[in-house]
């Protein structure tokens, strides 16, 4: 007999654990990596590989030098940061921008607010965010996306859909002649309408949100709030006047929405920890999006409505507590 | 199916001894009676070093409203009364008898027929319960007299036996369930007298078919009686989550079962009372379950009170070379014990020997605030923010945060992919916010 082990309760423990999880996360990332790549060809693997490789370097720089605690780059979050980086951007953006994202996204995003586990927005938003107000022309021009296997087209950049219409809105035009100019529903859902990366397939994340609820890496709340929010809310407009404010339905396919209510929202440190949190923390981010959308300068809210909501977190933590038992 | 509604988890069942029958160990030579083995004030010795003591024999007296009776488990000579470790880590105070033949007490009816007539009226029956030194089995070994002591103005609806069993690797109740299915209903009935109800039911997890089928089949003979098949679910065998599962009541914070009319005896607990009751039998002994993944004939036992666990652990072929802990009681909430001198007490359900691959605890990580044991806990705290603020000793918090509400099932410490020992700190802070709140009451 070996020396016996002294240890209070319990004596198991469950499988999980945070390389896991965070692999986890990455497996369900690969269904919208395959369809940028379908889409996007090379540019979206050297995007992506960029991406990746800068966040793991940049965290084991800081947490080497910086914080100086034990070696946490390959724990699989950096990766994610990276990817979920690469999935913002376009296709076509110069090498030196993405490092400069990836740098802000881990520097400044997580790192300063002492490494994983402890920051206060989602890294890889705090990187895009950061890009689109330092290198707004860069950010803004994206390739078409249209198969690799109808030859090279990456010469042909334009707007998204959200764009063309913010722009047509803006100048006057009504919903049905706008609407004349981007994609069908069914090519939103499936894939192939222009924009980031990770935007182009509202379907492949959808599949990776199947795999992580599956997974019980993410749960419902937040995702499904975020939607329902979004459809209620832009529903509402839709229903007053539908010549000035669009379907529903381009509100939930198009731009960031469904990557943002998958796997940005849903990030583990950034969001708040009851149900009851989640499901405001969720519904905050669907109404500012769409007053984004709708009512701001930019086409797309999503981010900026994670990034704030992910600031609310530590109130919603403290206002919203669990259903406790035996106390009603 | 029926289970309760908040947080649990589904650990690994490995329930190696289920099919193990029931066998009686050997007599061990020397036996470790420790006076506090139940919960309340220990019992006070009434033997001297050197007397004659017989199988039944009262050694020690009940010393308080909650305390009970301790009878001598053997027939031998009292070798001395002196302070022993137990599971708790601690030296507490043991009678030690050394063993000489089997003699009992004429008193007890050691025939094996099944007597069902019910004789005693309710105050006779608690008295007999009182008398006879019955706990409850199940863990926490509460006097079981005091729970039939229904307060004026409160009525019992329905009386619960806990037939769950869910920690995993035990399966001395559901050995129990299998061979005193008969008397254990009996020993139901005799608890349904004396908490004058008329309704009783059994709660038993679905990963045991055989005793579900078995009880259902025996309780069609017993009025009031019926068997609920549950969702296998981690920590139904608590009391509050069992009511929850059965009932869908919730016995408010800080109240006792009785609050919404139920009260809560394990399976063990009822066979112990028939056998107190209908053969005038002390409890001196009972089945414990021997266990682990590298233990080569996992079994059951019936184990007289104050057997050493090594004892168990020879009969079970002796102890594997790689066992790396000794835990008194199941995986989730049993004590990892000294060294295997330990005795059996009336609340050991189970001795469990894990391989040192298991018994190391994994490497801690930082909080990636996942909420996964908020998800799980199934008193609906957060077991993340009371066990930070009670690393950071602010126990005001830790207070308002409802740490006493913490049933300490471990489900958070379980669950938490950092491998943040949750549990450890949050004892730490309920053991401060107990003391606190006591010394605010004295002032």
């Amino acid at each position: 007999m070996s020396l016996l082990s002294i240890s209070a309760s319990p004596h198991v423990h469950g499988d999980n654990s945070v390389k896991k999880i965070m692999w986890g996360v990455i497996y369900a990332m690969v269904p919208a990596m395959l369809v940028s790549i379908y889409y996007f060809g090379l540019d979206a693997v050297r995007v992506t590989l960029i991406a990746v490789a800068a966040s793991i370097f940049f965290e084991w720089l800081f947490q080497k030098y910086l914080i100086k605690g034990a070696d946490t780059y390959m724990d699989g979050s950096a990766v994610i940061t990276g990817v979920l980086l690469a999935f913002n951007l376009p296709s076509n953006l110069p090498w030196w921008i993405i490092v400069i994202g990836a740098l802000v996204a881990i520097g400044m995003g997580k790192m300063s607010f002492g490494g994983i586990g402890k920051n206060i927005f989602n890294p890889a938003l705090v990187g895009r965010v950061f890009l689109l107000i330092s290198f707004p022309v860069q950010m803004t021009s994206w390739p078409k996306a249209s198969p690799i296997i109808n030859g090279i087209t990456d010469a042909i950049t334009g707007p998204t859909p959200l764009g063309i219409v913010k722009e047509g809105l803006d100048a006057g035009m009504t919903v049905e002649q706008v609407m004349a100019q981007v994609p069908s529903f069914m090519q939103q859902f499936v894939g192939g309408i222009g924009g980031s990366l990770g935007e182009v397939s509202a379907l492949a994340l959808l599949l990776g949100g199947f795999y992580m609820l599956w997974k019980k890496i993410i749960t419902w709340e937040i995702p499904v709030s975020i939607l329902l929010t979004v459809v209620i809310f832009s529903g509402i407009f839709w229903l007053i006047d539908p010549t000035q404010y669009v379907n529903p339905m381009f509100h939930l396919l198009t731009g960031g929405m469904m990557l943002g209510a998958v796997f940005m929202a849903t990030d583990m440190v950034s969001s708040p920890m009851s149900r009851n949190g989640q499901l405001v923390y969720g519904v905050g981010i669907g109404l500012l999006t769409i007053i984004i959308r709708m009512w701001g300068a930019y086409p797309e809210g999503m981010s900026f409505a994670i990034l704030l909501m992910n600031a609310a977190t530590p109130l919603l933590n403290i206002t919203f507590k669990p259903k406790r038992f035996g106390r009603n | 199916m029926q289970t309760f509604k908040l947080g649990g988890v589904h650990p690994p069942e490995n329930k190696l001894s289920a099919e193990e029958v029931v066998e009686t160990l050997a007599l061990p030579k020397q036996v470790i009676v420790p006076l506090g083995q139940h919960l309340g004030a220990p019992a006070t010795a009434v033997v001297n070093r050197g007397d004659e003591v017989k199988v039944g024999q009262l050694i020690a007296k009940s010393s308080g409203f909650i305390s009970a009776n301790i009878h001598s488990p053997v027939s031998g000579k009292v070798f001395k009364i002196d302070d022993v470790y137990d599971a708790s880590g601690f030296r507490k105070p043991s009678i030690i008898i050394n063993v000489a033949g089997d003699e009992w007490l004429e008193s007890i009816d050691r025939s094996e027929d099944i007597c069902a007539d019910i004789k005693l009226n309710q105050k006779e029956i608690v008295d007999k319960l009182n008398e006879m030194g019955i706990v409850g089995l199940g863990g926490a070994a509460f006097p079981s007299y005091v729970k039939l002591m229904v307060p004026d103005g409160k009525k019992v609806d329905y009386l619960l036996i806990n037939g769950v069993e869910c920690e995993p690797y035990l399966t001395s109740d559901h050995r129990l369930m299998m061979e005193k299915g008969e008397e254990m209903l009996i020993g139901a009935t005799i608890l349904m007298k004396g908490l004058n109800t008329n309704k009783a039911m059994i709660g038993i997890e679905n990963n045991k078919p055989d005793a579900i089928e078995h009880l259902t089949r025996l309780a069609t003979k017993y009025k009031g009686i019926s068997v609920h098949s549950l969702k296998v679910k981690y920590p139904q065998g608590g009391e509050k989550q069992l009511i929850k599962a059965l009932t869908g009541r919730e016995v408010p914070s800080g109240k006792l079962p009785l609050e919404v009319g139920c009260v809560v005896n394990n399976v063990g607990t009822a066979f112990a009372v028939y056998e107190a009751v209908q053969k005038n039998k002390p409890l001196f002994e009972r089945v414990v379950t021997i266990t682990g993944k590298s233990i080569k004939k996992p079994s059951n036992f019936l184990v007289r009170i104050g057997t050493p666990i090594k004892e168990l652990i020879e009969a079970a072929n002796g102890i594997p070379e790689n066992t790396g802990k000794i835990i008194s009681g199941g995986p989730m909430m049993g004590k990892a014990v000294l060294n295997d001198d330990i005795p059996v007490v009336k609340g050991t359900s189970g001795i469990l020997l894990m391989p040192d691959t298991e018994a190391k605890r994994r490497e801690i990580n930082t909080c990636i605030r996942c909420s996964k044991c908020v998800s799980v806990c199934p008193m609906g705290l957060e077991p993340f923010l009371l066990s930070k603020a009670s690393m950071l000793a602010k126990f005001d918090i830790v207070e308002k945060e409802l740490v006493m509400d913490c049933i300490e099932c471990g489900s958070c410490s379980y669950t938490c992919p950092s491998n943040i020992p949750l549990l450890d700190y949050i004892r730490l802070g309920k053991n401060k916010v107990g003391q606190i709140i006591r010394n605010r009451n004295q002032k």
